[in-house]
C-alpha cells in the first residue's frame, strides 16, 4: 500500500477506534479513499456509519489510529494547520445545518467572507454561481424556514462547495426527500465530481442512491468494515449480513442462548 | 436488612461524589469559556478569526435597547416600595428625610445592579440557551467547526463583550429610575419637590457607591452569558432537552448571581 | 498565475496562465477591468490556464457584465475542457461568447 504523502489517496483511515464513553463504536476500521472516487459509506442504523463520519470531520478525537486528509493526520496537526485544511473541505449535513438567522444567500456567502479577502462583488457572484449549480437561483433572500427539505439540502451543498473544496462530505443526501429530488440529488452529485473532480463521501442508507452514485462502497456493520469494494462486488458479496442489508431483510443472526439469557438476566 | 441499608447509604454518597465532581467539572468548563473567549478577543485577529464588532453590536441592541421599557418600570416599582417602606420605618425614629439616604445608598449599590441582572438573566439568559441549544441539536454548531469558525469566537465572545456593556449600562439606567420611584412617592410626603429629592440624593452619593454598583454588574453580566451558553452547549435530547437546558440556566445564574452579590458585598463594605 | 496583456487589432488579449485560483483571481479581475475601463474591447485567452476555480469565473462574469453595460466586446478563447466543465456546471458556456482561437473572435464578433 503507497503511504507516501503524494499518494493517490485523498482519504486515508487506519485502524481507527472510537468511542463514546466507555462504549466502543467503532472497531479498527480501515478506508482508503482515491483522489477523484465517490465513497459511500453504507450501514444501517447503530452501525457507527455517523461516527465515521464525525471523525473524518474531525469533529471528534479517535481513541486509536490515523486519519488523513489529504496527506495531512488530522490527529495529529496544529490548529492552524487544521483551519487551513478546512478551506478544502465542505460538508453538508443530514438537516442542512444552516443558520436560522441568515438568509440563504449569507449562509453560502459565509465560508467565503471567514477564509477569504475577495471583493465584495467577485463573492457575490461566486454565490449566485453556486446557487445556479443547484438549482435555487433566486432564493438567496429567503430564510432558511421558508424552504422545504429538498432545498435546504442543495442549499446546503451550495455552501459546502462555495470554496471549491477537494473533498466534499455528504450526510444522508436523499434521506427525507421525495424520490425525483433525491434522483436530481444524485444526479448533481455525479455533476459536481465530473466537473470538478472532487474526492467525494456520502453516507447513507440508500441503496438505489448508493448504487448509483458510487464507485466504491464500504459497508459497517456494529463498528466494523464488512466490505469494501465496487459496486458489482458488492451487489454479488454472499457475506449474509450484507445480503440483508442489500435485500432489508430483518437481521436474522444466530444467536447464542447462554449469552443472551446472560444479557437479559445480569445485573 | 442491614445490608440493603448499608448499600443505599453506600449509593447515596457515591451519588453524592458524582455531583461534586459533576459540578466541579462544570465551574471548570465555565471558567475555560471564559479564558478562550477572552483569548479570541485578544488574538483573534492575528489568526484570521477576529471578533466582529458588527455582531458585539447586534447582540449589545438586543439584550440592551429591547430591555430598557421593563427595566424602566421595574426599577421605578422597587424606588416607589423602598420609599413606602423607607418613610414608614423611620417615622418610628421621627428621621423620615433619612429615606433619601437609605434608597439613594441601597439603589445604587445593590438593587439596580441586582435587578437589572435578574431581568436579563430571565430575558436574555435563557434566550441565549435556547438558541445555542437548538443550533447544537441543528447541527449548526457543527456546521461552524467545519467551515472552520471558531463557536466560542464566533458565537460566545460577542455575546460575552455585548453584555459586559449593556448590563452596567442598563444598571446607570437603573440607578436613576430608583432614585426616581423614590422621589415620586417621598417628595410628597417630605413635603420637598423631585427636583430636590434628586439634588440630595446626588450630595449623598458618592463615584464609590455607584462604581461598586456597576463592578458587580459587570461580574453578572458574565455570569450570565457564560452559564447560558454552557447550558447551551450540553443539550441533549431534542427540544425537550433545550427547555430543560433553559429552565436550568435561569435558576443556576440566578443563584450564581446572588451567591456573587452576597461576597461581593461583604468584602465591599468590610 | 501569470497574465499578460497585448492588443491585436481592435482587442486587447489577456492571456491568463497558470492557475487562476483564489490566490490569484483578484488580480485577473483587476486588469480585465482596468482594460475594461479604458474602454477597450477584451479576449481573455485561457489556453495556457492549468486550473480555474469559481473565483476566476466569477472575475470573468464579472468583467462581461461590464463589457455588456459599456457596450465593448468581451469573448473568451482557447477554452479548455477542465474549465468548459466548471463554465458548464453553472450553465456559463451558454453565456459567455466562447471562440476557439483568436482569429475566430475578432471575425465574429
Amino acid at each position: 500500500m503507497n503511504k507516501t504523502p503524494d499518494s493517490d489517496y485523498a482519504i486515508e483511515v487506519t485502524d481507527l477506534c472510537a468511542h463514546y464513553g466507555t462504549r466502543q463504536i467503532l472497531f479498527d476500521v480501515n478506508l482508503n479513499v482515491h483522489q477523484g472516487e465517490i465513497m459511500v459509506i453504507m450501514g444501517g442504523s447503530g452501525s457507527g456509519k455517523s461516527t465515521l463520519l464525525r471523525h473524518l470531520l474531525a469533529l471528534n478525537i479517535p481513541t486509536s489510529g490515523q486519519i488523513k486528509l489529504l496527506g495531512k493526520d488530522i490527529t495529529k496537526i496544529s490548529d492552524k494547520e487544521m483551519f487551513k485544511l478546512r478551506k478544502d473541505m465542505g460538508v453538508a449535513f443530514q438537516g442542512g445545518a444552516l443558520f436560522g438567522s441568515m438568509t440563504v444567500g449569507e449562509n453560502v456567502i459565509l465560508p467565503l467572507r471567514e477564509h477569504t479577502a475577495l471583493d465584495e462583488n467577485t463573492m457575490r457572484i461566486m454565490c449566485r454561481m453556486k446557487m445556479e449549480v443547484v438549482d435555487l437561483a433566486d432564493f438567496e433572500d429567503l430564510m432558511p424556514s421558508e424552504l422545504s427539505g429538498g432545498m435546504i439540502k442543495r442549499a446546503a451543498l451550495a455552501r459546502a462547495i462555495i470554496m471549491d473544496p477537494k473533498l466534499l462530505f455528504f450526510d444522508e443526501p436523499s434521506a427525507g426527500l421525495d424520490p425525483v429530488a433525491a434522483v436530481e440529488l444524485d444526479e448533481l452529485i455525479l455533476r459536481l465530481r465530473q466537473a470538478m473532480n472532487m474526492t467525494i463521501v456520502v453516507v447513507t442508507h440508500e441503496l438505489e442512491s448508493a448504487f448509483k452514485i458510487a464507485d466504491r462502497i464500504t459497508v459497517l456493520d456494529k463498528g466494523r468494515t464488512l466490505i469494501t469494494d465496487t459496486v458489482e462486488n458488492v451487489r454479488n458479496a454472499d457475506n449474509p449480513r450484507i445480503q440483508s442489508l442489500l435485500h432489508r431483510l430483518p437481521r436474522d443472526d444466530a444467536i447464542d442462548a447462554d449469552e443472551y439469557l446472560a444479557r437479559l438476566t445480569s445485573m | 436488612m442491614s445490608s440493603l441499608t448499608n448499600n443505599s447509604a453506600t449509593r447515596m454518597v457515591e451519588n453524592l461524589g458524582r455531583k461534586a465532581v459533576a459540578t466541579v467539572e462544570e465551574i471548570g468548563y465555565i471558567f475555560s469559556m471564559l479564558v478562550e473567549s477572552f483569548y479570541w478577543m485578544l488574538f483573534g485577529k492575528k489568526n484570521q478569526q477576529p471578533v466582529r464588532l458588527r455582531s458585539v453590536f447586534a447582540e449589545a441592541m438586543a439584550i440592551g435597547i429591547h430591555a430598557i421599557p421593563i427595566i424602566t418600570i421595574v426599577c421605578l416599582a422597587i424606588g416607589v416600595m423602598m420609599a413606602i417602606q423607607g418613610i414608614e420605618t423611620l417615622k418610628t425614629f421621627g428621621a423620615e428625610s433619612k429615606v433619601i439616604v437609605g434608597i439613594a445608598i441601597s439603589v445604587t449599590r445593590e438593587f439596580a445592579p441586582l435587578i437589572v441582572s435578574i431581568l436579563i438573566a430571565g430575558r436574555s439568559g435563557s434566550a441565549i440557551t435556547a438558541r445555542l441549544g437548538t443550533m447544537l441539536e441543528s447541527q449548526e454548531i457543527d456546521a461552524l467547526r467545519v467551515i472552520g469558525i471558531n463557536p466560542v469566537r464566533y458565537l460566545v465572545a460577542p455575546l460575552l463583550l455585548a453584555m459586559m456593556i449593556s448590563i452596567p449600562a442598563l444598571t446607570i439606567l437603573g440607578d436613576f429610575m430608583g432614585l426616581l420611584g423614590g422621589a415620586l412617592y417621598s417628595a410628597s410626603e417630605l413635603n420637598i419637590t423631585i427636583a430636590v429629592y434628586m439634588e440630595r440624593s446626588a450630595a449623598v452619593l458618592s463615584w464609590d457607591d455607584i462604581r461598586q454598583g456597576l463592578i458587580k454588574s459587570v461580574v453578572f453580566a458574565a455570569i450570565i452569558v457564560l452559564v447560558a451558553v454552557s447550558n447551551g452547549f450540553q443539550v441533549k435530547g431534542g427540544a425537550e432537552g433545550v427547555g430543560r437546558a433553559t429552565t436550568r440556566s435561569v435558576v443556576l445564574s440566578l443563584t450564581f448571581i446572588v451567591l456573587a452579590d452576597m461576597i461581593f458585598t461583604f468584602f465591599l463594605n468590610r | 498565475m501569470e497574465c499578460d496583456a497585448r492588443t491585436e487589432g481592435d482587442f486587447t488579449v489577456i492571456s491568463l496562465q497558470g492557475e487562476v485560483d483564489l490566490h490569484f483571481s483578484p488580480r485577473a479581475r483587476e486588469i480585465i477591468l482596468k482594460h475594461l475601463q479604458q474602454k477597450q474591447h477584451v479576449l481573455v485567452d485561457l489556453s495556457a490556464v492549468d486550473y480555474i476555480d469559481s473565483s476566476g469565473v466569477a472575475s470573468l462574469v464579472e468583467g462581461f457584465q461590464h463589457a455588456r453595460t459599456n457596450t465593448l466586446k468581451f469573448a473568451l478563447v482557447g477554452v479548455s475542457d477542465a474549465a468548459m466543465q466548471i463554465l458548464q456546471l453553472s450553465r456559463l458556456d451558454k453565456v459567455f461568447p466562447i471562440f476557439v482561437g483568436i482569429d475566430d473572435a475578432a471575425t465574429q464578433l
